[in-house]
Order: C-alpha cells, then structure tokens, then sequence
C-alpha cells in the first residue's frame, strides 16, 4: 500500500465542543484532496457520535443538499485519541459577524434568507423513516416532540447544573403551559444558524455542524433560527441578523417546507434561548470538570444573555 | 495590606497586553482564544469592583420576595454562600409553580430581572444596554 501524505494541517476556528482540522492529502498519483477532519476533543461533556453524524451528511448530501461530502469516519479513538470522521473541504467563510458586516458579503446577505430557507426545506424533506437513520433520537411514542424535548432538555440541566437559576426556572414553567400540537415528524437540523454555514460573497455554500440532528418538529429549526444569539448583535432583523420573520416563513413554505405557525415557532424560539442557556451551563460544567479552556470557562457567564432573553419573551 | 498596582489596576495591565500584543500576533482559533481571555480579564475587573454592594442587595431583595428579613452575613464568602442558598429556595419555589400567577409572580420576576440585569452588567453590558434599548 502506498503512503498518503497529509500537508498544510491546520486547526479550523470555532468549534467549542469539536475540534476541526483541515489538511491536504496528497495522493501517491500525486493528486491532491482538501479535507476536513472533525473530532471529539478529549474530556468532552455534549455526548454524540461521530458516527451518526458522518452517516447523516452522506444523506443529506446523497439528496442533494448542500453539505459537504462525508469521507470516512474512524470510531476507535486508539487512531487519533478520540473518534473523528473526515469530510470534503468546503472554501468560504463561516464567522457571523464578517457576514453580518463586511461590506463584501452584502450580496450574500441578501440571497441567504432565500437560501436558508430552501436549505431547511430540503432537510425537512429527508425521510426520517430511511433504513439507515434509525439511530436518530426520535420522540416516545404518545408524546409530543415539544414536550420530549423539554423534559429532555430539563433532565440535562438539572445533571449539570452548578448555580441555581431562577430565570431558567421561570421559562420552564411557561414552556411547561402550551408546548405545541404535533404535525408530521421530519428530520430536525438541531443546530441550523448563521455560525453553522460555509458561505461565500455570492451566498449559502454549506450547511455544517449536523451534530444535534434528531426526529421531531420541523419548526423547531425555524425557532432555532430566531434564537437572539445567532443574530450576533444585529438585533434589528430578528432572523440570523438576515431579515425579518415574516419573510423567512414565506420563503420556507415556497421552498416546500412545512406550513409555519407563527406561535410554534415562538415557542421554539423561547425553547431555543432556554436550549442554549442549557448549553452554555454544560461547557461551564466541563470546564468546571476539568477540561482547559478559557472558551467553555467564558460560556458559563453568557448565561445571563438568555436569561435576560427569556425574561423578555415571557413577559406577557 | 498589598501595595500598588491594585488588583484592578495589574488585571488591567494583563488585559491591555493580551488585546494590544497577543491578539495582533495570533491567526486562529489561538487568536480568537486570546480574545476570549481578555474579555475575561475585563468580567473579572467589574466584578471585583462591586460584587459586595451587587450581593446586598440581591439579599435585600431575595428577603422582601420570600419574607424572610435578616441581617446578611457579614463576610463576603458567608454572604456568597447566603444569597446562593436563597436563590436555590427561590427556583425550587418557581419549580413547584408557585410563582405561576398572583402577586408572587410579579415580584419574582422583578427580583429575578434584577439579578439577570446585574448579572450582565458584570458579564456583558453592552448586552444588557442593547436590550433595554431595544423597549
């Protein structure tokens, strides 16, 4: 067997709970690949597989979406030290705040709430019932995906948790009133926002960062997607900094997605801010645990952001 | 006592070297962790400012909301450990619905505003700023 060689490795920004390392693999022909390798870091406490996350990318790429190409997955950490899976390398850029204010991402802005739609349209149109994706977290039978996530969620919170939180527990309780009816199950992105997409001056290149993909309710993405955070200060357009609700809905449905009720996606959203808050306590918790870094120390003190959030969409 | 510089003074110095010498000379996720670390340094410097005067009246406040007036302890880790067991009270009350409705709903969610807003004027305050703005 002739030896491949890896060139030009480098570790990938961002990324609190994986590591991401592009590199060249230059071919014994001599031909030369653009990867990327995604790893668990040692220590770690948001638990999912690298596994599942590989076979989902080669579906949604299979179907035509666009993600990057999944290459190989190696689940025996005695290879790397943990388990890590490699994928096509996709140019472009992926911080948020370059595309919410550089001048020469003006022309993605303004494509990228068509583009995000019609991207979530086609996840949403992936058949969670396919032979190979029945390890995908699905709601219990009986319950309703909004509340199976809220009792999920409030299980994980109340293991990690350090400090008591009333706001936490306030938003709980409102969640706790009206969780949303539920329409037919799809796949659920889990993570679908501006931070988690490969772009580029003309637009949308890659969805990324299918790590939190599960079975549930569609327009939970679309809350997600309101979530506060992922508007990274640029407040005035409620969707991913990009543009207003309204808007976003009407170009989802166009693209074939589901039909949206707005008070669902609400309470996506106050779900979605209550999700990160939860977040951001279980990388203080691994921090506190003992894993070194100063990012997942910083995050245990962005907690007071969503609270803040939550107390204002609860108000009334 | 210690001698000068003060602790905010030496955390300030620390946070204009990391943002003025190590930012620039970083590419990376080193670059953004460094970035990172001096927005810690600056958490660190408002809180040490006013964490005594912000935990009496987060007490002061914790005692009207559950009607349990006392004296706060007097040293500030005594203190720390009181406001957090009240709290604690606080949210297992909330947890049990009794702040779903009435009167007691609307002087939790005062209470817990408060301690939310001081929270982020420690954490982030242009946060908090933008979000009263925003009313």
């Amino acid at each position: 067997m002739e030896a491949v060689a890896i060139e030009h490795l480098r570790r990938l920004a961002g990324g609190a709970s994986r590591e991401m390392w592009a590199f060249d693999a230059v071919l014994p022909g001599g031909a030369v690949e653009r990867l990327v390798l995604r790893r668990d870091p040692p220590g770690h406490q948001v638990l999912s597989s690298r596994r599942d996350e590989f076979v989902l990318l080669a579906a949604a790429h299979a179907a035509g979406l666009r993600v990057p190409r999944a290459r190989w997955c190696e689940e025996d950490a005695a290879v790397l030290g943990s388990p890590f899976f490699v994928m096509d390398f996709v140019a472009g850029e992926a911080l948020a705040r370059r595309l919410l204010r550089d001048a020469a991402y003006a022309p993605a802005r303004a494509v990228l709430p068509g583009q995000l739609a019609e991207a979530l349209a086609g996840i949403h149109a992936l058949d969670p019932r396919a032979p190979g994706l029945t390890f995908l977290p699905r709601p219990p039978a009986g319950g309703t995906p909004a509340a199976a996530e809220l009792t999920r969620h409030e299980q994980l919170y109340r293991a990690v948790a350090l400090d008591p939180h009333p706001a936490l527990e306030l938003a709980f309780r409102w969640l706790a009133v009206a969780p949303p009816a539920p329409r037919a199950e799809t796949i659920v992105h889990g993570d679908f926002r501006v931070g988690n997409v490969i772009f580029g001056p003309e637009g949308l290149r890659a969805v990324l960062d299918w790590e939190l993909a599960h079975v549930g309710d569609p327009l939970e993405d679309v809350g997600w997607l309101c979530v506060r955070a992922w508007r990274f200060g640029a407040d005035a357009q409620p969707v991913g900094g990009l543009c207003q609700r309204a808007e976003f809905f009407a170009a989802y449905e166009r693209a074939g997605g589901v039909r949206v009720d707005p008070v669902a996606v609400r309470w996506w959203e106050v779900f979605g801010n209550l999700k990160w808050a939860i977040i951001c306590v279980m990388q203080a918790r691994s921090f506190v645990d003992g894993a070194r870094s100063v990012e997942l120390a910083s995050l245990g003190r962005r907690v007071a952001e969503m609270e803040l959030e939550l107390l204002e969409l609860t108000e009334a | 006592m210690q001698d000068r510089p003060s602790v905010s003074e030496l955390l300030d110095a620390v946070r204009a070297f990391l943002e003025e010498e190590v930012v620039p000379a970083l590419e990376g996720p080193r670059q953004f962790h460094a970035r990172v670390a001096a927005n810690v340094l600056s958490i660190v410097g408002r809180e040490l400012a006013g964490e005594e005067t912000s935990l009496l009246a987060e007490w002061e406040r914790l005692a009207r909301v559950l009607n349990e007036a006392s004296a706060p302890p007097a040293r500030l880790e005594a203190l720390r450990a009181a406001v957090r067991a009240r709290t604690a009270a606080l949210a297992e009350r909330i947890r049990r619905g009794e702040a779903d409705a009435g009167p007691f709903r609307a002087a939790v969610r005062a209470h817990v505003r408060a301690t939310v807003e001081e929270k982020l004027r420690v954490a982030n305050p242009r946060f908090g700023k933008a979000t009263l703005d925003a009313r």
